[in-house]
């Protein structure tokens, strides 16, 4: 076939599919170390990356900042522990509870959030995400408000840790799985055209904002399956984590990671997760290192940890 | 008497008091190639923007294949079949030729909310061939941002292209070109429109680019339209001659 045969480009798709599962099947040795902290590690690792990844949707596809993702996350993560804590219903109806909650959420929120650009959209998205926190924060009789949600158990039939993580590699799995068919989709072609120019995008008869709204929706949908996961793993909530710093530790994973590159943002969750393991156990000054590291990188790796290794080469077929 | 594909009636837009477009009216027939021109400032780009429904206008009509298009948005006026190119340049930098006009293709023909599919198998062959047509064939993996200015213009033509309009509006099609670029484009240009049986409305500050190609011109000045004719008549009428082409020609 010449240069524009049909299995040239495509190859890389099956490709990034091939990664997923080699990666799955790696992470699924993991408990064989027998180790209680790489196994929690593990998880957490997984479910931020999924968080980080779903925004990574909005951010390095859209083109989109939201800077409130934790409401969908928070929304999630409280959907899921309050209708089996509170209204007695099982895991899996829970979980997809949360999931439609999530959905629900990012229609609302960014109904109003598409209709404004750059900053504004920015900060909208911010005092969405605030306005969520403080619901949850007041809501005492529903939440638990500022002593949070305690005691939220394992479902029967995850009631281990190694349990739990196999339970989050496979829904982390089918997520990116997921992901990775919608980015590559026509779908997932537009939203790039919009990244690039929405004005153009517009006039190549695109409703752009309906787009917009939609990959809210999706992104809305897996940061609300990550926060669902991530309730269950901590078996307590605390209305922290829908608190603006939440908002911003994963837009830092994305960005660290490279928000142009598919993994990046996993990339980057991975690396902030282990790094503040390994750097909390002797200093309390985490939030400085990890400062310093996010200037370095914005004056040296613009391109994020993925984009840099991608510009000299090292993993050609890593989109 | 022809038909008409576009009419514009009486279209009025003023910023902040500032009357932008004055009551403009203008109809242009099936299958012509129609030049706008005036001095900067005159309100060519916003009399696009109000045709093509990025900026709403204050009053008028703007009727298109019959089809009363004045508060559409501007995607959906897009498909009815209106193509437009852009003053600056206006492509998708951080992707390849071929993937600019394959998303075009892709919008074009409805299948953007296709979730998983895999869009690079998508119109490869209509891909090629508009690529082929804009002369860009073998920049096709080239990222479109490092293109050269020129060829980032026959790549904006491309993606106009690709909707398959039956009118194309062209906003300085070749501003900021040099004098060799300038003539392959409207080299080009031209080749297109009587191929596909274009209808054609551009704005051009180059005066040899429009009594060129054009059949017909239209000449607006602060907003109003002053004069209307052939080249010829254009090139004769003194008040033309006196606001725009200057008093001693």
């Amino acid at each position: 076939m010449g240069p524009f045969g049909k299995t040239i480009i495509p190859l890389t798709m099956l490709k990034r599919e091939k990664f997923i599962i080699i990666l799955t099947a790696l992470l699924a040795l993991l408990p064989l170390s027998q180790s209680r902290f790489y196994i929690f590690l593990g998880t957490d690792i997984l479910i931020m990356g999924l968080f980080a990844m779903s925004l990574n949707l909005l951010l390095g596809y859209t083109g989109l900042v939201s800077f409130g993702h934790a409401a969908y996350f928070g929304i999630g993560a409280y959907t899921c522990a309050l209708l089996m804590k509170k209204a007695g219903i099982i895991f899996p109806l829970a979980f997809i509870g949360a999931m439609v909650a999530g959905v629900l959420g990012a229609l609302i929120i960014g109904f109003f959030c598409v209709r404004l650009t750059k900053i504004y959209f920015a900060m909208l998205t911010l005092a969405f995400s605030q306005i969520v926190w403080a619901i949850v924060f007041k809501w005492n009789s529903l939440t638990g408000g500022d002593t949070g949600l305690i005691g939220i158990d394992f479902p029967a039939y995850l009631d281990s840790s190694v349990r739990f993580y196999y339970f989050t590699l496979v829904v982390v799995a089918v997520s990116l799985g997921l992901l990775q068919r919608i980015v590559n989709s026509p779908f997932g072609r537009i939203l790039t055209t919009i990244r690039e120019n929405p004005e153009r995008t517009e006039f190549i008869g695109v409703n752009v904002k309906l787009y917009q709204l939609i990959a809210f929706m999706i992104s809305g949908l897996f940061a609300a399956i990550s926060g669902a996961l991530f309730g269950i793993f901590n078996h307590s909530l605390f209305p922290d984590l829908l608190y603006w710093p939440q908002s911003a530790e994963v837009l830092i994973m994305s960005l660290l990671g490279g928000i142009y590159s598919f993994f990046g943002p996993l990339v980057g969750a991975t690396i902030i997760l282990y790094m503040r393991m390994l750097v909390t156990s002797y200093t309390q000054y985490w939030p400085f290192i990890m400062g310093t590291i996010l200037a370095f990188l914005l004056f040296f790796f613009p391109g994020g940890i993925v984009g840099f290794l991608r510009e000299k080469k090292v993993f050609k077929w890593l989109k | 008497m022809a038909e008409m594909i576009l009419t514009v009636e009486n279209i009025k837009k003023s910023f902040d008091g500032f009357v932008a477009v004055n009551e403009v009216s203008l109809s242009v027939k099936k299958g012509e190639i129609c030049s706008i021109i005036g001095p900067n400032g005159a309100g060519k780009t916003t009399l696009f923007n109000l045709i093509t429904g990025h900026i709403p206008a204050d009053s008028g009509r703007v009727t298109f294949k019959g089809i009363d298009i004045s508060k559409m948005p501007p995607h959906k006026i897009c498909r009815l079949g209106m193509g437009r190119s852009f003053q600056r340049t206006n492509i998708f930098p951080r992707l390849t030729v071929f993937q600019n006009i394959q998303a075009a293709l892709v919008a074009h023909r409805g299948m953007g909310l296709n979730f998983f599919k895999m869009v690079d198998s998508l119109f490869r062959q209509e891909t090629v061939e508009i690529l082929e047509r804009v002369g860009l064939k073998e920049f096709s993996e080239t990222m479109s941002g490092s293109l050269s200015y020129g060829y980032q213009k026959q790549l904006e033509l491309g993606i106009a292209l690709a909707s398959n309009p039956e009118l194309l509006l062209l906003d300085e099609p070749t501003a900021g070109m040099s004098a060799q670029e300038t003539r392959q484009t409207i080299a080009l240009i031209e080749k297109i429109s009587r191929e596909k049986g274009l209808t054609l409305l551009f704005t051009e500050h180059d005066m040899e680019v429009v009594f060129s190609i054009a059949e017909r011109i239209l000449v607006l000045h602060q907003g109003k339209l002053i004069a209307e004719g052939t080249p010829e008549e254009i090139k004769q009428n003194k008040e033309v001659q006196k606001v725009y082409l200057g008093e001693g020609r």
